[in-house]
């Protein structure tokens, strides 16, 4: 059997675009893909402000004031909206930081964004 | 008596080496020799230069196996009959278990998109959501990076117009011939496979080749345009951390995803369900056996299957044709193209957001999970390297291969 003409005549039998078909394809499946991913985007989100506020509602409540309040504290210092804090390091490069979390993540199998790191810091043996 | 030399006569003549030299001057023969060749020169690429080993060893091999004359592993010509409805042997799975060799019954995994759906579902074992939760706006960064999958669709689909000049009718891709290759452009490569087995099975090869090949070269296609289409400030920019998701999410997640984009695009559902069934496995918690089954060993079982039989397909007869040279070079573009449109994406998130989002995490939306997202990280790393882009890169990155298999979805809703 003589498969390129086989392919040859599949082929024939296909549709060839012109110009301004292909155009309005190409077109029409960029929106499409846009919005299929925009109406994702808008559930995520729908879904991350349920489980947030879940979450602030199964949150513990303060326990109540027994003692004196003591004196206010200096205020904390703000961190960007969504972070989990501020990691202090002594005596450790950002980069060093960075490997070392990662090692840790790595070795507890869990993903880095479900850990708290609170300081690094060198020990220096004599 | 025993002729001896009718024994080594008989013994040579049914020897591939006589096969090969016999019809070396007929076009089957230097055909053969010519394949045999590509697929030492993607063996190198693979085992030296470490290219995509994992797959392009496997789809050079198969691409060696397929072409050994006499070796009747694969048999273009039973396919070629189970396509044509004319043929007694159309769709007919019997037959190609009846009379084909070991790399036809590999192939009846592609055919049936078997092995895609379950390298998706790996795929989706080993993928954190995490990151995209965490930014669900890394979601248009993935769309934004879909820009090659139809530019490239729209270049190969003009081709007969644009090089009529040429008068080469052996250069004109149909409209299914052209979606296949714009999905290219997804730096994908189940999905590649999955779309073009299903509408332009005999550029399977070709396709799939330029697809592994050019996500190999994400590292060196890629950072020119990152460092074209930016300046030295915007690669600078860091971002700040992301909220951290909960595990009810990240398990609520694939399931809600499956539903919806099922029902928006009911043809995506097979490799989206996988992905999200891989994913939901290993988010549950309570099938980590399954889980660790996806990742690995079904993994590395469908990878070996699924390689071999893509290069099977890599027949002198179908693969020496001025066509393969035009994907080759499609290819490439829709790559660009893409990295081009992420980056374009970022950086109306970074103008959006009056510079809180590095605009080089966009060029990570062209899927090719974690190379692309690496790249976006490193680039990063060298305008500032206290920088590190990795995590925030991932969002676009995942949102990337569901952005994929929507464009997927939609070629083959019209065309499929």
């Amino acid at each position: 059997m003589n498969h390129t003409l086989l392919l040859s005549a599949a082929s024939a039998e296909a549709p060839v675009l012109g110009v301004g078909g292909a155009a309005v394809i190409a077109l029409l499946g960029y929106a499409v893909v846009f919005f299929g991913l925009v109406l994702l985007m808008l559930v995520v989100m729908a879904m991350g402000k349920i489980f947030t506020s879940l979450e602030k509602k199964n949150a513990p409540a303060p326990a109540p004031e027994a003692a004196p309040a003591p004196p206010p504290a200096p205020a904390p210092k703000p961190v960007a909206p969504g972070s989990a804090g501020q990691l202090k390091l002594y005596n450790v490069e950002p980069k060093t930081a960075a490997m070392l979390m990662a090692i840790v993540a790595d070795k507890m199998g869990k993903p880095l964004n479900e850990l708290r790191f609170i300081s690094i810091k060198e020990v220096e043996t004599k | 008596m025993i002729d001896v030399g009718q024994i080594l006569l008989n013994l040579w003549n049914s020897s591939g080496f006589s096969m090969l030299f016999s019809g070396f001057l007929s076009q089957d023969g230097w055909q053969n020799l010519v394949m045999i060749i590509i697929a030492c020169v993607l063996l190198y690429l693979g085992i030296v230069k470490q290219f995509e080993p994992l797959l392009l060893v496997g789809i050079a091999f198969g691409c060696l196996l397929t072409n050994l004359p006499g070796a009747g592993l694969y048999h273009q010509e039973l396919w070629d009959a189970f396509m044509d409805a004319s043929s007694p042997a159309y769709h007919s799975f019997g037959a190609i278990l009846r009379e084909g060799g070991l790399l036809d019954i590999f192939y009846i995994g592609v055919k049936t998109s078997l092995y895609p759906c379950l390298i998706f579902m790996g795929v989706g074992a080993m993928t954190d959501f995490g990151p995209l939760l965490s930014n669900p706006k890394s979601l248009l960064l993935g769309a934004a990076a879909q820009m090659g999958v139809f530019a490239a669709f729209f270049f190969a689909a003009i081709s007969g117009d644009a090089l009529g000049f040429l008068n080469n009718p052996a250069l004109v891709f149909t409209a299914l011939e052209a979606a296949a290759i714009g999905i290219i452009g997804g730096a994908d490569g189940p999905t590649a496979i999955f779309l073009t087995s299903i509408l332009a099975p005999h550029l399977l090869g070709p396709i799939a080749v330029a697809a592994y090949s050019y996500m190999a070269l994400i590292p060196l296609i890629q950072p020119p345009f990152m460092r074209m289409l930016t300046t030295a400030e915007e690669r600078k920019i860091k971002m700040v951390q992301t909220r951290t998701v909960s595990k009810r999410e990240k398990i609520i997640f694939p399931i809600v995803v499956t539903i919806f984009v099922a029902l928006l695009l009911p043809d995506t559902a097979p490799l989206i369900g996988c992905l999200m069934l891989g994913n939901l496995l290993k988010e549950t918690g309570v099938t980590d056996r399954l889980s660790d089954t996806v990742q690995n060993a079904l993994m590395n079982i469908v990878t070996i299957l699924l390689s071999t039989a893509v290069g099977a397909t890599m027949v002198g007869g179908t693969f020496l044709q001025p066509k393969t040279l035009l994907i080759v070079v499609l290819g490439v573009c829709a790559f660009i193209l893409s990295t081009v449109g992420g980056l374009l994406g970022g950086k109306v998130m970074c103008w959006a957001t009056r510079g809180k989002v590095n605009p080089l995490i966009g060029s990570a939306g062209v899927s090719a999970v974690p190379m692309a997202a690496r790249v976006a990280n490193k680039e990063g790393q060298k305008a500032n390297p206290s920088n590190f882009l990795l995590m925030h890169a991932m969002g676009p990155n995942v949102a990337g291969v569901i952005g994929s298999a929507i464009a997927a979805g939609f070629l083959l809703s019209v065309f499929g």
